[in-house]
Protein backbone atom coordinates (compact mmCIF):
# COMPACT_ATOMS: atom_id res chain seq x y z
CA UNK A 1 0.00 0.00 0.00
CA UNK A 2 2.82 2.79 0.79
CA UNK A 3 4.97 1.93 -1.84
CA UNK A 4 5.52 5.01 -3.24
CA UNK A 5 6.27 6.57 0.30
CA UNK A 6 9.29 4.06 0.90
CA UNK A 7 10.10 3.93 -2.50
CA UNK A 8 11.00 7.71 -2.04
CA UNK A 9 12.91 7.41 1.35
CA UNK A 10 15.06 4.52 0.72
CA UNK A 11 16.75 5.40 -2.36
CA UNK A 12 20.48 6.29 -1.88
CA UNK A 13 21.20 9.68 -1.27
CA UNK A 14 24.45 11.35 -0.47
CA UNK A 15 23.12 13.77 1.97
CA UNK A 16 21.57 11.34 4.34
CA UNK A 17 24.70 8.79 4.57
CA UNK A 18 25.87 11.37 7.50
CA UNK A 19 24.88 13.93 9.56
CA UNK A 20 21.60 15.24 7.67
CA UNK A 21 21.32 18.82 9.79
CA UNK A 22 24.03 20.98 11.07
CA UNK A 23 23.82 23.55 12.95
CA UNK A 24 26.24 25.58 13.51
CA UNK A 25 26.69 29.23 15.54
CA UNK A 26 22.76 30.06 15.37
CA UNK A 27 21.70 32.97 16.98
CA UNK A 28 18.20 34.25 17.21
CA UNK A 29 17.29 37.71 18.92
CA UNK A 30 13.81 39.86 19.22
CA UNK A 31 14.27 43.32 20.04
CA UNK A 32 17.55 42.60 21.60
CA UNK A 33 15.91 39.86 23.66
CA UNK A 34 18.35 36.89 23.01
CA UNK A 35 15.92 33.30 22.44
CA UNK A 36 19.15 31.41 20.49
CA UNK A 37 22.55 32.19 21.80
CA UNK A 38 25.19 30.65 19.34
CA UNK A 39 23.60 26.96 19.01
CA UNK A 40 26.21 24.39 17.82
CA UNK A 41 24.87 20.67 16.95
CA UNK A 42 24.28 17.85 14.18
CA UNK A 43 21.90 15.32 13.66
CA UNK A 44 22.37 11.90 12.28
CA UNK A 45 20.23 10.66 9.20
CA UNK A 46 17.81 8.04 10.45
CA UNK A 47 18.06 9.16 14.04
CA UNK A 48 14.99 10.30 16.05
CA UNK A 49 16.37 13.39 18.25
CA UNK A 50 14.33 14.65 20.89
CA UNK A 51 14.83 18.36 21.92
CA UNK A 52 14.06 19.44 25.58
CA UNK A 53 13.93 22.41 27.07
CA UNK A 54 11.93 24.67 29.65
CA UNK A 55 9.25 27.35 28.04
CA UNK A 56 11.27 30.15 26.84
CA UNK A 57 13.97 28.12 26.13
CA UNK A 58 13.78 28.41 22.21
CA UNK A 59 12.98 24.58 20.67
CA UNK A 60 9.84 26.28 18.98
CA UNK A 61 12.31 29.43 17.81
CA UNK A 62 14.96 26.58 16.59
CA UNK A 63 12.49 24.77 14.58
CA UNK A 64 11.22 27.59 12.97
CA UNK A 65 14.63 29.04 12.35
CA UNK A 66 15.39 25.57 10.53
CA UNK A 67 13.18 25.90 8.23
CA UNK A 68 13.19 29.80 8.14
CA UNK A 69 10.03 30.33 8.73
CA UNK A 70 11.73 32.50 11.36
CA UNK A 71 14.89 34.49 10.05
CA UNK A 72 17.46 33.34 12.42
CA UNK A 73 20.38 36.39 13.43
CA UNK A 74 23.36 34.73 12.23
CA UNK A 75 24.76 31.32 11.95
CA UNK A 76 24.60 28.87 9.61
CA UNK A 77 22.12 25.59 8.75
CA UNK A 78 23.29 22.73 6.73
CA UNK A 79 19.86 20.64 6.01
CA UNK A 80 19.64 17.53 3.89
CA UNK A 81 23.02 19.26 1.64
CA UNK A 82 21.54 22.80 1.67
CA UNK A 83 22.82 25.61 3.00
CA UNK A 84 19.44 26.88 3.96
CA UNK A 85 19.98 30.69 5.08
CA UNK A 86 21.12 31.35 1.23
CA UNK A 87 18.50 29.43 -0.24
CA UNK A 88 16.40 31.75 -3.04
CA UNK A 89 12.71 32.13 -2.24
CA UNK A 90 12.17 29.50 -4.87
CA UNK A 91 14.94 27.19 -3.34
CA UNK A 92 13.41 27.34 -0.05
CA UNK A 93 9.57 26.13 -1.73
CA UNK A 94 11.53 23.27 -2.93
CA UNK A 95 13.62 22.53 0.19
CA UNK A 96 10.79 23.01 2.73
CA UNK A 97 8.74 20.74 0.44
CA UNK A 98 11.26 17.62 1.91
CA UNK A 99 10.46 18.96 5.73
CA UNK A 100 7.92 17.64 6.89
CA UNK A 101 6.64 19.55 9.86
CA UNK A 102 3.70 18.63 12.69
CA UNK A 103 2.48 21.16 14.79
CA UNK A 104 1.27 21.46 18.14
CA UNK A 105 -1.36 22.22 16.59
CA UNK A 106 -2.42 20.11 14.19
CA UNK A 107 -3.47 23.10 11.49
CA UNK A 108 -5.79 21.63 9.31
CA UNK A 109 -8.31 23.37 7.19
CA UNK A 110 -11.63 22.54 9.26
CA UNK A 111 -14.19 22.70 6.67
CA UNK A 112 -12.51 20.15 4.70
CA UNK A 113 -12.59 16.58 4.49
CA UNK A 114 -9.76 14.45 5.89
CA UNK A 115 -8.84 13.33 2.14
CA UNK A 116 -8.17 16.64 0.93
CA UNK A 117 -6.41 18.22 3.81
CA UNK A 118 -4.11 15.09 2.84
CA UNK A 119 -4.21 15.96 -0.23
CA UNK A 120 -2.89 18.91 0.60
CA UNK A 121 0.52 17.41 1.00
CA UNK A 122 1.21 17.08 -2.47
CA UNK A 123 1.52 20.94 -2.73
CA UNK A 124 5.23 20.36 -2.02
CA UNK A 125 6.30 18.84 -5.21
CA UNK A 126 2.67 19.62 -7.31
CA UNK A 127 1.07 23.09 -8.07
CA UNK A 128 -2.58 24.05 -9.23
CA UNK A 129 -5.82 23.60 -8.49
CA UNK A 130 -5.49 19.36 -9.08
CA UNK A 131 -3.55 19.63 -5.46
CA UNK A 132 -6.31 21.87 -3.70
CA UNK A 133 -9.07 19.71 -2.78
CA UNK A 134 -9.31 15.67 -3.30
CA UNK A 135 -12.43 16.42 -5.65
CA UNK A 136 -10.32 17.97 -8.18
CA UNK A 137 -7.33 15.67 -7.49
CA UNK A 138 -5.63 12.91 -9.84
CA UNK A 139 -6.54 9.26 -9.11
CA UNK A 140 -2.69 8.60 -7.85
CA UNK A 141 -2.98 11.95 -6.02
CA UNK A 142 -5.80 9.79 -4.47
CA UNK A 143 -4.81 7.10 -3.96
CA UNK A 144 -1.47 8.27 -2.44
CA UNK A 145 -3.54 10.16 0.41
CA UNK A 146 -6.14 7.68 0.90
CA UNK A 147 -2.40 5.03 1.63
CA UNK A 148 -1.19 8.02 3.78
CA UNK A 149 -4.61 8.02 5.47
CA UNK A 150 -4.24 4.20 6.06
CA UNK A 151 -1.21 4.16 7.21
CA UNK A 152 -2.51 6.33 10.49
CA UNK A 153 -5.58 4.22 10.92
CA UNK A 154 -7.90 6.89 9.30
CA UNK A 155 -8.71 5.32 5.80
CA UNK A 156 -12.38 4.79 6.91
CA UNK A 157 -12.99 8.79 7.83
CA UNK A 158 -11.26 9.87 4.59
CA UNK A 159 -14.64 12.18 3.46
CA UNK A 160 -15.22 13.21 6.93
CA UNK A 161 -14.66 17.27 7.52
CA UNK A 162 -11.74 17.11 9.85
CA UNK A 163 -13.59 19.63 12.94
CA UNK A 164 -16.04 16.13 13.21
CA UNK A 165 -13.19 14.18 14.31
CA UNK A 166 -11.16 14.09 18.18
CA UNK A 167 -7.77 16.13 18.83
CA UNK A 168 -6.17 12.82 18.35
CA UNK A 169 -7.55 11.69 14.94
CA UNK A 170 -6.88 15.30 13.82
CA UNK A 171 -3.12 15.18 14.69
CA UNK A 172 -3.48 11.84 13.08
CA UNK A 173 -4.58 13.12 10.38
CA UNK A 174 -2.18 16.10 10.10
CA UNK A 175 0.48 13.16 10.24
CA UNK A 176 -0.86 11.74 6.98
CA UNK A 177 -0.89 15.34 5.22
CA UNK A 178 3.02 15.48 6.30
CA UNK A 179 3.32 11.73 4.41
CA UNK A 180 2.13 12.53 1.81
CA UNK A 181 4.47 15.10 1.42
CA UNK A 182 6.97 12.17 1.21
CA UNK A 183 9.61 14.70 3.32
CA UNK A 184 12.97 13.40 3.71
CA UNK A 185 13.40 14.67 7.45
CA UNK A 186 10.32 15.12 10.26
CA UNK A 187 10.47 18.37 12.54
CA UNK A 188 7.41 17.68 15.22
CA UNK A 189 6.71 20.36 17.62
CA UNK A 190 4.77 18.78 20.22
CA UNK A 191 2.42 16.95 18.81
CA UNK A 192 1.50 15.24 21.77
CA UNK A 193 0.79 18.31 24.30
CA UNK A 194 -2.71 19.76 22.99
CA UNK A 195 -3.87 15.54 23.86
CA UNK A 196 -5.21 13.32 26.65
CA UNK A 197 -2.29 11.05 27.87
CA UNK A 198 -3.48 8.37 26.08
CA UNK A 199 -3.87 10.02 22.40
CA UNK A 200 -0.68 12.03 23.07
CA UNK A 201 1.17 8.04 23.79
CA UNK A 202 -1.06 6.98 20.27
CA UNK A 203 0.28 9.75 18.31
CA UNK A 204 3.97 9.86 19.23
CA UNK A 205 4.09 6.22 18.42
CA UNK A 206 2.43 6.17 15.36
CA UNK A 207 5.01 8.91 14.54
CA UNK A 208 7.78 7.72 15.62
CA UNK A 209 6.49 3.95 14.20
CA UNK A 210 6.13 6.00 10.45
CA UNK A 211 9.84 7.21 10.41
CA UNK A 212 11.53 4.34 11.94
CA UNK A 213 9.56 2.44 9.19
CA UNK A 214 10.38 4.55 6.41
CA UNK A 215 14.10 5.51 7.74
CA UNK A 216 13.37 9.50 8.23
CA UNK A 217 15.18 11.32 10.63
CA UNK A 218 12.73 13.05 13.24
CA UNK A 219 13.22 15.73 15.24
CA UNK A 220 10.91 16.24 17.91
CA UNK A 221 9.80 18.73 20.76
CA UNK A 222 7.98 17.12 23.95
CA UNK A 223 7.30 18.50 27.19
CA UNK A 224 6.56 14.54 28.39
CA UNK A 225 9.64 12.86 29.66
CA UNK A 226 8.29 9.30 29.12
CA UNK A 227 8.08 10.20 25.89
CA UNK A 228 11.76 11.54 25.14
CA UNK A 229 12.95 8.43 26.80
CA UNK A 230 10.81 6.12 24.88
CA UNK A 231 10.64 7.82 21.26
CA UNK A 232 13.95 8.95 20.70
CA UNK A 233 17.65 7.93 20.23
CA UNK A 234 19.05 10.58 21.01
CA UNK A 235 18.69 13.87 23.18
CA UNK A 236 19.60 17.94 22.72
CA UNK A 237 18.82 19.98 26.18
CA UNK A 238 18.24 23.94 25.87
CA UNK A 239 18.72 26.00 28.03
CA UNK A 240 18.39 29.70 27.64
CA UNK A 241 19.07 29.46 23.91
CA UNK A 242 22.18 27.52 24.61
CA UNK A 243 22.76 23.43 23.95
CA UNK A 244 23.23 22.05 27.53
CA UNK A 245 22.83 18.47 26.87
CA UNK A 246 23.97 16.62 24.07
CA UNK A 247 23.95 12.53 24.41
CA UNK A 248 22.23 9.54 23.13
CA UNK A 249 18.89 8.07 24.55
CA UNK A 250 20.07 4.85 25.78
CA UNK A 251 21.82 5.50 29.59
CA UNK A 252 20.09 8.03 30.10
CA UNK A 253 17.36 7.98 32.54
CA UNK A 254 14.38 9.66 34.49
CA UNK A 255 16.35 11.15 37.05
CA UNK A 256 18.56 12.88 34.72
CA UNK A 257 15.96 14.69 32.78
CA UNK A 258 14.41 15.50 36.00
CA UNK A 259 17.23 16.94 37.07
CA UNK A 260 17.63 19.03 33.54
CA UNK A 261 14.63 20.36 33.61
CA UNK A 262 14.99 21.11 37.42
CA UNK A 263 18.48 23.12 36.28
CA UNK A 264 16.14 25.48 34.44
CA UNK A 265 13.71 26.51 37.46
CA UNK B 1 -15.30 55.57 52.99
CA UNK B 2 -18.47 56.50 55.44
CA UNK B 3 -19.87 54.48 58.45
CA UNK B 4 -16.65 51.48 57.32
CA UNK B 5 -18.67 50.93 54.37
CA UNK B 6 -17.49 51.11 51.03
CA UNK B 7 -19.02 54.53 48.89
CA UNK B 8 -19.17 53.84 45.61
CA UNK B 9 -19.89 56.51 42.95
CA UNK B 10 -22.76 57.10 40.99
CA UNK B 11 -21.17 58.22 37.81
CA UNK B 12 -18.14 57.38 35.95
CA UNK B 13 -15.44 60.16 36.10
CA UNK B 14 -15.10 61.42 33.00
CA UNK B 15 -12.21 63.96 32.32
CA UNK B 16 -13.09 67.28 30.61
CA UNK B 17 -11.68 66.59 27.31
CA UNK B 18 -14.91 63.79 27.29
CA UNK B 19 -17.22 66.29 28.48
CA UNK B 20 -16.39 68.67 25.70
CA UNK B 21 -16.54 65.73 23.05
CA UNK B 22 -20.15 65.06 24.26
CA UNK B 23 -21.56 68.36 24.04
CA UNK B 24 -19.77 68.61 20.66
CA UNK B 25 -21.81 65.62 19.49
CA UNK B 26 -25.03 66.98 21.11
CA UNK B 27 -24.61 70.47 19.02
CA UNK B 28 -23.96 68.80 15.91
CA UNK B 29 -27.08 66.53 16.36
CA UNK B 30 -29.35 69.25 17.55
CA UNK B 31 -28.05 71.56 14.27
CA UNK B 32 -28.21 69.66 12.08
CA UNK B 33 -32.17 68.53 12.80
CA UNK B 34 -33.29 72.12 13.30
CA UNK B 35 -31.13 73.43 10.29
CA UNK B 36 -32.67 70.21 7.68
CA UNK B 37 -35.50 68.32 9.43
CA UNK B 38 -38.98 69.92 8.18
CA UNK B 39 -40.82 71.67 10.27
CA UNK B 40 -43.97 70.36 12.42
CA UNK B 41 -46.08 72.50 10.52
CA UNK B 42 -45.07 71.62 7.16
CA UNK B 43 -45.23 68.07 7.88
CA UNK B 44 -48.86 67.85 9.36
CA UNK B 45 -49.67 69.69 6.17
CA UNK B 46 -47.91 67.72 4.30
CA UNK B 47 -50.03 64.36 6.01
CA UNK B 48 -52.92 66.26 5.44
CA UNK B 49 -52.12 66.18 1.66
CA UNK B 50 -51.52 63.17 1.99
CA UNK B 51 -54.93 61.37 2.87
CA UNK B 52 -57.00 64.11 1.25
CA UNK B 53 -59.82 62.99 -0.43
CA UNK B 54 -58.07 64.10 -4.06
CA UNK B 55 -54.37 63.37 -2.33
CA UNK B 56 -51.65 61.47 -3.36
CA UNK B 57 -52.65 57.79 -1.32
CA UNK B 58 -56.55 58.12 -2.93
CA UNK B 59 -54.87 58.40 -6.57
CA UNK B 60 -52.37 55.98 -6.01
CA UNK B 61 -55.63 52.95 -5.19
CA UNK B 62 -56.37 51.14 -6.86
CA UNK B 63 -52.97 50.24 -8.64
CA UNK B 64 -53.34 49.91 -12.12
CA UNK B 65 -52.52 46.70 -13.76
CA UNK B 66 -52.83 47.82 -17.31
CA UNK B 67 -49.37 47.89 -17.94
CA UNK B 68 -48.32 44.96 -15.62
CA UNK B 69 -46.59 42.73 -18.85
CA UNK B 70 -44.08 45.71 -19.64
CA UNK B 71 -44.05 46.44 -15.89
CA UNK B 72 -43.00 42.73 -15.11
CA UNK B 73 -40.07 42.56 -18.26
CA UNK B 74 -38.54 45.41 -16.65
CA UNK B 75 -39.19 44.46 -12.86
CA UNK B 76 -37.28 40.91 -14.61
CA UNK B 77 -34.53 43.39 -16.45
CA UNK B 78 -33.95 45.15 -13.43
CA UNK B 79 -33.36 41.67 -11.54
CA UNK B 80 -31.14 40.88 -14.10
CA UNK B 81 -29.08 44.11 -13.75
CA UNK B 82 -28.41 43.33 -10.10
CA UNK B 83 -27.06 39.67 -10.67
CA UNK B 84 -24.94 40.69 -13.51
CA UNK B 85 -23.90 43.59 -11.56
CA UNK B 86 -23.54 41.68 -8.44
CA UNK B 87 -21.70 38.83 -10.15
CA UNK B 88 -19.33 40.42 -11.62
CA UNK B 89 -18.74 42.77 -8.97
CA UNK B 90 -18.23 39.80 -6.55
CA UNK B 91 -15.83 38.12 -8.97
CA UNK B 92 -13.90 41.23 -9.12
CA UNK B 93 -13.90 41.84 -5.24
CA UNK B 94 -12.08 38.93 -5.04
CA UNK B 95 -9.06 39.85 -6.39
CA UNK B 96 -8.70 42.86 -5.14
CA UNK B 97 -9.92 41.57 -1.40
CA UNK B 98 -6.60 39.11 -1.90
CA UNK B 99 -4.61 42.24 -2.57
CA UNK B 100 -5.41 43.91 0.02
CA UNK B 101 -5.25 41.50 2.58
CA UNK B 102 -1.83 41.70 4.85
CA UNK B 103 -0.69 38.48 4.70
CA UNK B 104 -1.46 37.60 1.11
CA UNK B 105 -0.62 40.85 -1.00
CA UNK B 106 3.12 40.16 -2.50
CA UNK B 107 4.03 43.84 -1.54
CA UNK B 108 3.00 46.62 1.26
CA UNK B 109 2.10 49.46 -2.38
CA UNK B 110 0.13 46.91 -3.61
CA UNK B 111 -1.78 46.49 -0.59
CA UNK B 112 -2.23 49.87 -0.30
CA UNK B 113 -3.11 50.64 -3.53
CA UNK B 114 -6.03 47.65 -3.49
CA UNK B 115 -7.50 49.09 -0.16
CA UNK B 116 -7.24 52.42 -2.12
CA UNK B 117 -9.50 51.12 -4.60
CA UNK B 118 -11.63 49.52 -2.69
CA UNK B 119 -12.34 52.56 0.00
CA UNK B 120 -12.66 54.58 -3.34
CA UNK B 121 -15.49 52.46 -5.11
CA UNK B 122 -17.33 51.99 -1.18
CA UNK B 123 -17.30 55.78 -0.55
CA UNK B 124 -18.53 57.11 -4.19
CA UNK B 125 -22.99 56.21 -4.01
CA UNK B 126 -23.90 54.11 -6.86
CA UNK B 127 -25.91 56.44 -8.15
CA UNK B 128 -23.19 58.82 -8.63
CA UNK B 129 -21.33 55.61 -10.42
CA UNK B 130 -24.53 55.34 -12.75
CA UNK B 131 -24.06 58.82 -14.05
CA UNK B 132 -20.70 58.04 -14.73
CA UNK B 133 -21.00 55.14 -16.99
CA UNK B 134 -24.25 56.54 -18.58
CA UNK B 135 -21.82 59.27 -19.85
CA UNK B 136 -19.64 56.46 -20.88
CA UNK B 137 -21.64 53.60 -22.21
CA UNK B 138 -25.27 55.60 -23.07
CA UNK B 139 -28.42 55.22 -21.18
CA UNK B 140 -29.64 52.04 -20.57
CA UNK B 141 -29.11 48.72 -18.42
CA UNK B 142 -25.40 48.19 -18.99
CA UNK B 143 -24.67 51.56 -17.14
CA UNK B 144 -26.66 50.42 -14.03
CA UNK B 145 -24.58 46.84 -14.35
CA UNK B 146 -21.59 49.01 -14.47
CA UNK B 147 -22.26 50.95 -11.91
CA UNK B 148 -23.83 48.20 -9.16
CA UNK B 149 -20.56 46.18 -10.37
CA UNK B 150 -18.07 49.00 -9.34
CA UNK B 151 -20.30 49.37 -5.61
CA UNK B 152 -20.38 45.91 -5.07
CA UNK B 153 -16.31 45.38 -5.80
CA UNK B 154 -16.02 47.93 -3.34
CA UNK B 155 -18.82 46.60 -0.68
CA UNK B 156 -17.55 42.83 -0.93
CA UNK B 157 -14.20 43.90 -0.82
CA UNK B 158 -14.00 45.46 1.99
CA UNK B 159 -15.75 42.29 3.62
CA UNK B 160 -13.81 39.36 2.07
CA UNK B 161 -10.58 41.36 3.05
CA UNK B 162 -11.38 41.83 6.82
CA UNK B 163 -13.03 38.06 6.23
CA UNK B 164 -9.50 36.70 5.00
CA UNK B 165 -7.38 39.07 7.92
CA UNK B 166 -9.66 37.25 10.39
CA UNK B 167 -8.80 33.20 8.74
CA UNK B 168 -7.21 31.34 11.49
CA UNK B 169 -3.34 31.59 10.40
CA UNK B 170 -2.24 28.17 11.31
CA UNK B 171 -3.05 26.10 7.95
CA UNK B 172 -1.93 28.98 5.68
CA UNK B 173 1.41 28.78 7.86
CA UNK B 174 1.41 24.97 7.90
CA UNK B 175 1.00 24.48 4.20
CA UNK B 176 3.75 27.58 3.90
CA UNK B 177 6.32 25.22 5.70
CA UNK B 178 5.75 22.55 3.08
CA UNK B 179 6.35 24.82 0.23
CA UNK B 180 2.69 25.57 -1.30
CA UNK B 181 2.27 28.27 -3.63
CA UNK B 182 0.79 31.74 -2.38
CA UNK B 183 -2.27 30.43 -5.05
CA UNK B 184 -2.32 26.92 -3.16
CA UNK B 185 -2.70 28.64 -0.09
CA UNK B 186 -5.41 30.81 -0.69
CA UNK B 187 -7.33 28.30 -2.34
CA UNK B 188 -6.65 25.53 -0.04
CA UNK B 189 -6.61 26.96 3.45
CA UNK B 190 -7.83 30.58 3.27
CA UNK B 191 -10.98 30.27 0.86
CA UNK B 192 -12.30 27.45 2.38
CA UNK B 193 -12.01 28.88 5.28
CA UNK B 194 -13.65 32.54 4.57
CA UNK B 195 -16.29 30.28 2.77
CA UNK B 196 -19.52 30.71 5.55
CA UNK B 197 -18.40 34.93 5.39
CA UNK B 198 -18.15 35.05 1.68
CA UNK B 199 -21.33 33.28 1.16
CA UNK B 200 -22.92 35.96 3.63
CA UNK B 201 -21.61 39.09 2.57
CA UNK B 202 -22.16 37.78 -1.80
CA UNK B 203 -26.14 37.48 -0.31
CA UNK B 204 -26.31 40.14 1.26
CA UNK B 205 -24.80 42.04 -1.87
CA UNK B 206 -27.31 40.82 -4.13
CA UNK B 207 -30.14 42.02 -1.92
CA UNK B 208 -28.48 45.61 -1.76
CA UNK B 209 -28.31 45.27 -5.70
CA UNK B 210 -31.29 44.48 -6.16
CA UNK B 211 -32.55 47.65 -3.85
CA UNK B 212 -30.26 49.67 -5.69
CA UNK B 213 -31.08 48.63 -9.41
CA UNK B 214 -34.51 50.32 -9.00
CA UNK B 215 -33.00 53.22 -7.61
CA UNK B 216 -30.25 53.25 -10.66
CA UNK B 217 -33.39 53.87 -13.43
CA UNK B 218 -34.28 57.10 -12.10
CA UNK B 219 -30.98 58.35 -13.27
CA UNK B 220 -31.59 56.32 -16.72
CA UNK B 221 -29.44 53.49 -15.85
CA UNK B 222 -31.75 50.98 -16.89
CA UNK B 223 -34.52 48.85 -14.66
CA UNK B 224 -37.76 49.40 -13.36
CA UNK B 225 -36.65 52.87 -11.86
CA UNK B 226 -37.03 54.51 -15.49
CA UNK B 227 -40.90 53.39 -15.33
CA UNK B 228 -41.16 54.60 -11.83
CA UNK B 229 -40.10 58.20 -12.63
CA UNK B 230 -42.01 58.30 -16.26
CA UNK B 231 -45.21 57.34 -13.76
CA UNK B 232 -44.69 59.86 -10.91
CA UNK B 233 -43.61 62.63 -13.75
CA UNK B 234 -47.18 61.73 -15.74
CA UNK B 235 -48.72 61.68 -12.00
CA UNK B 236 -49.87 58.07 -12.95
CA UNK B 237 -49.70 57.48 -9.43
CA UNK B 238 -51.90 54.08 -9.54
CA UNK B 239 -49.39 52.55 -11.73
CA UNK B 240 -46.22 54.07 -9.73
CA UNK B 241 -47.94 51.75 -7.14
CA UNK B 242 -48.22 48.77 -9.33
CA UNK B 243 -44.51 49.06 -9.73
CA UNK B 244 -43.60 49.89 -6.21
CA UNK B 245 -45.95 46.47 -5.43
CA UNK B 246 -44.40 44.63 -7.55
CA UNK B 247 -40.69 45.55 -6.08
CA UNK B 248 -41.32 44.96 -2.77
CA UNK B 249 -42.58 41.46 -3.84
CA UNK B 250 -39.41 40.96 -5.55
CA UNK B 251 -37.08 42.56 -2.68
CA UNK B 252 -39.09 40.43 -0.50
CA UNK B 253 -38.48 37.09 -2.64
CA UNK B 254 -34.53 37.58 -2.82
CA UNK B 255 -34.23 38.72 0.64
CA UNK B 256 -36.44 35.09 1.76
CA UNK B 257 -34.09 33.11 -0.78
CA UNK B 258 -31.28 34.42 0.03
CA UNK B 259 -31.81 33.85 4.02
CA UNK B 260 -32.86 30.36 2.81
CA UNK B 261 -29.28 29.97 1.04
CA UNK B 262 -27.81 30.99 3.95
CA UNK B 263 -29.22 28.71 6.49
CA UNK B 264 -28.68 25.66 4.00
CA UNK B 265 -24.99 26.73 3.33
CA UNK B 266 -23.14 28.34 6.46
Amino acid sequence: MNAPLRAAANKTDPALAGSVLSVSQLAKSFDGRIVLNGLDFTVKAGVATALIGANGSGKSTLMKCLIRLIEPSTGRIEMLGQDVLSLSPRGLRAFRAQVGVVWQKHNLVPRLSALSNVVHGVQARMSGPRAWFQSLAPDTVRAEALDCLDRVGLADRALQRVDSLSGGQQQRVAIARMLMQRPRIILADEPDASLDPQSGEEVMRLLSGLARQDGLTLIIISHRMEHTLEFSDHILGLQQGKIVMDRPTPGTDAAQLRRFFEHQE
Amino acid sequence: MANGTVTIPRFEHRSIGEYIGIVVVLALVVSSIASTAPQLDALGRGIERLFAPSGLLAQMFPPDISRIDRISLKLLETLQMAVAGAALGLIFAVPFAILATDRLSPHPLVRAAARGVIALFRTIPDLVWAIFFIIMVGLGPAAGVLAIMVDKIGFAGRFFAEAMEEADTGPQDALRAIGASRMGIIFSAVFPACLPSFTATSLFALEKAVRGSAALGLVGAGGIGVDLKVAFDLFNYDEALTIILMLFALVMIVEQGSSWIRSKLI
